[in-house]
């Protein structure tokens, strides 16, 4: 009886093992996994900040599930896309459950996305060899972007409309093509069904493809030249005898465990908010998007989601249009250029010495201001604060070549260091 | 291949034909992407929707406004009472264009005091020179607050007096634009046409 059921219980893996064989004789299967997940090897020493990256994914892919359920019941058109939404939250069966996993989800790929950036200057992430990690992180950044405020316009409400027509009228700050490229982008004479049509393509197609491609580069160059970890050391130069780093442990099964954790703790929080606050008290669904596009009222108060709120902040406390949207614009494109503004001989935060610590401090508290600025009226005392940050945000990065240059630093290990 | 081969072989003359193999490829391609870059113009049927539309003003009482839309671009069509025409004359200096001399802000017809064809009719697009916002009207004059009366910007507090005039230390650049538009009779006009002008 044993002997038989030896037999039995060894005949699938025979057979599984035979079909490995089989496909890896026609397709890179066993090596490439093991190449990205069971033999790739990052440091033992990760500690939370490291698992933004995975949640990130996770956030991915619920946005691409929920989305295409949604475009399943969604009309892209101006007579019917606040109609649809609503039937979609009223009628389809589980509808508001979707839609809300989507709407939160765009807000919670931001936080996810933000934290991983901040991750990266903690630790010096960005610095030799890893600069073109960066550089496509950091388009991925744009690309998500211009996917949330296409995907802000679809459910064609006041803030929809009045947002969209705010961002659109930014290029008509650029002299002499400027009116050309806002007409060009609308495809009309203002913002219409046509607009809301084309903005639906590159919601659901264009910017997803342009986003999956991206993510699959970033992750392929990141294995390329290995992960960094808080001590901002190289780990492939300690390998052992068989060749692996000796403060390194696979990605899976060690890395993936903990990961777990991570996403099991991150899908209680994004629970929580999808069942009892999805519109977050207006941050995550602004309350003017309850009621359809009005070609002929703008809201009130008027300001984009939660999200755009610091770089919108320094448009506007810029008093000159063309100015605030040059500025607009650098505020979003300087993070690029981090690798090579920041001269420090470390890595990560624990050996650098107290100007960066202090730089990094302010920076934050800098860029949660603004943030909180670009949901205030531009009037009075907000003005001021913020063009007081909007001049520390860029101290940031503009004096970051001196500072860095000046501090002092403290000797790095040579091999991964715990902190409690 | 024998070495005799390769020593044969003109390296230059396979550049330029692979060069040249690759620009022709390149304006082909950018022939190829015109079609794709121009279905994003406004279509024929855009076009079409954006023709000129008629507002009569028969019903319309002095001091009164109607908002209209042509193109989806809110236009404001206001009646003046004589005294909001009596304003336009003050307080010219906290004005950042009092005399209409950005060009691109109006036809040639509209720039003058009223920036109108007829001083009691003004005709602007109802669309903040600042980012799109549609302004709101206030015409109630606060002589202490310097306000004449005029038009608010409810997204980023920029003045507008009642010919559309931008106040100085607001973010709008320009005054409200006056688009196109003509009488067809005293009590009748067709805004997105002028009579002059093709």
């Amino acid at each position: 009886m044993a002997k038989v059921e030896a037999e039995v219980g060894k005949r699938p893996e025979g057979m599984l093992g035979g079909l490995v064989k089989w496909i890896d004789e026609r397709f890179p299967m066993t090596s490439t996994l093991e190449y990205h997940v069971t033999k790739y090897y990052a440091a033992k020493s990760f500690n939370w900040w490291y698992v933004f990256g995975v949640l990130a994914f996770v956030v991915l892919a619920i946005q691409l599930i929920t989305g295409i359920f949604l475009t399943m019941n969604y009309k892209p058109s101006a007579e019917e896309a606040f109609a649809s939404v609503e039937y979609i939250m009223r009628d389809v069966e589980w509808g508001w459950l979707i839609r809300y996993l989507h709407s939160t989800g765009a807000s919670f790929f931001f936080i996810v996305v933000y934290l991983h950036m901040f991750r990266a200057m903690l630790y010096g992430s960005y610095k030799k060899p890893r600069e073109l990690i960066w550089l496509i992180g950091m388009l991925i950044f744009f690309v998500l972007m211009a996917e949330a405020f296409a995907g802000y316009l679809l459910p064609w409400g006041q803030m929809s409309y009045w947002g969209a027509q705010v961002i659109i009228s930014l290029f008509g700050a650029i002299p002499v093509v400027g009116d050309g490229i806002v007409e060009f982008i609308r495809g009309d004479y203002s913002i219409s069904d046509i607009t809301l049509n084309r903005f639906f393509a590159l919601h659901v197609i264009a910017l997803p493809l342009a986003l999956i491609g991206l993510v699959f580069v970033h992750i392929v160059a990141l294995h390329e030249v290995g992960s960094n970890n808080p001590d901002g050391i190289e780990i492939k130069k300690n390998k052992g005898p068989d060749g692996v780093p000796l403060d390194g442990v696979a990605f899976h099964p060690y890395h993936t465990s903990k990961d777990l954790v991570a996403i099991l703790v991150f899908l209680m929080i994004f629970s929580a908010v999808v069942f009892f606050a999805p519109e977050m008290g207006g941050y995550f669904l602004e309350h003017a998007n309850f009621e359809p596009a009005n070609l002929r009222a703008t809201p009130e108060h008027i300001a984009p989601v939660w999200y755009f709120t610091p770089f919108y902040a320094i448009l506007r406390a810029v008093p000159d249009k063309l100015w605030g949207f040059i500025l607009f614009g650098l505020s979003v494109v300087l993070p690029v250029f981090l690798p090579w503004l920041d001269r420090s001989r470390v890595r990560s935060i624990r050996y650098r010495g107290w100007i960066y610590k202090f730089a990094l401090t302010v920076f934050v508290i800098t860029f949660l201001t603004l943030g909180w600025l670009g949901v205030q009226p531009a009037e009075g005392v907000y003005v001021l604060m913020a063009r007081i940050f909007t001049v520390l945000y860029f101290a940031f990065f503009l004096l970051m070549p001196y500072y860095t240059t000046i501090d002092k630093t403290k000797p790095v290990p040579e091999r991964v260091v715990y902190h409690g | 291949m024998t070495e005799d081969d390769a020593d044969r072989i003109d390296r230059n003359r396979r550049h330029f034909l692979t060069v040249a193999a690759a620009a022709t490829g390149a304006v082909g391609a950018g022939f190829v992407a015109v079609p794709f870059l121009a279905s994003l113009k406004p279509s024929a049927r855009a076009q079409a929707l954006g023709a000129p539309v008629e507002v009569p003003l028969g019903s319309i009482q002095p001091g009164e406004m109607v908002r209209v839309l042509w193109r989806g671009k809110l236009i404001f069509v206001l009646r003046r009472s004589d005294a909001m025409l009596d304003t336009l004359g003050e307080g010219l200096d906290s004005l950042r264009d009092p005399n209409s001399e950005v060009v691109d802000q109006q036809p040639d017809y509209a720039a003058n005091e009223t920036r109108s064809l007829r001083p009691e009719w003004l005709v602007v697009e109802g669309s903040c020179t600042h980012l799109g916002c549609a302004p709101l009207e206030d015409f109630q004059p606060r002589p202490v607050e310097g306000w004449g009366g005029g038009f608010f910007c409810p997204c980023h507090g920029s003045k507008f007096d009642l010919a559309g005039r931008v106040y100085k230390g607001v973010p709008a650049p320009s005054n409200l634009r006056v688009p196109p538009y003509r009488f067809v009779r005293d009590d009748l006009i067709l805004i997105g046409q002028d009579s002059g002008v093709a």
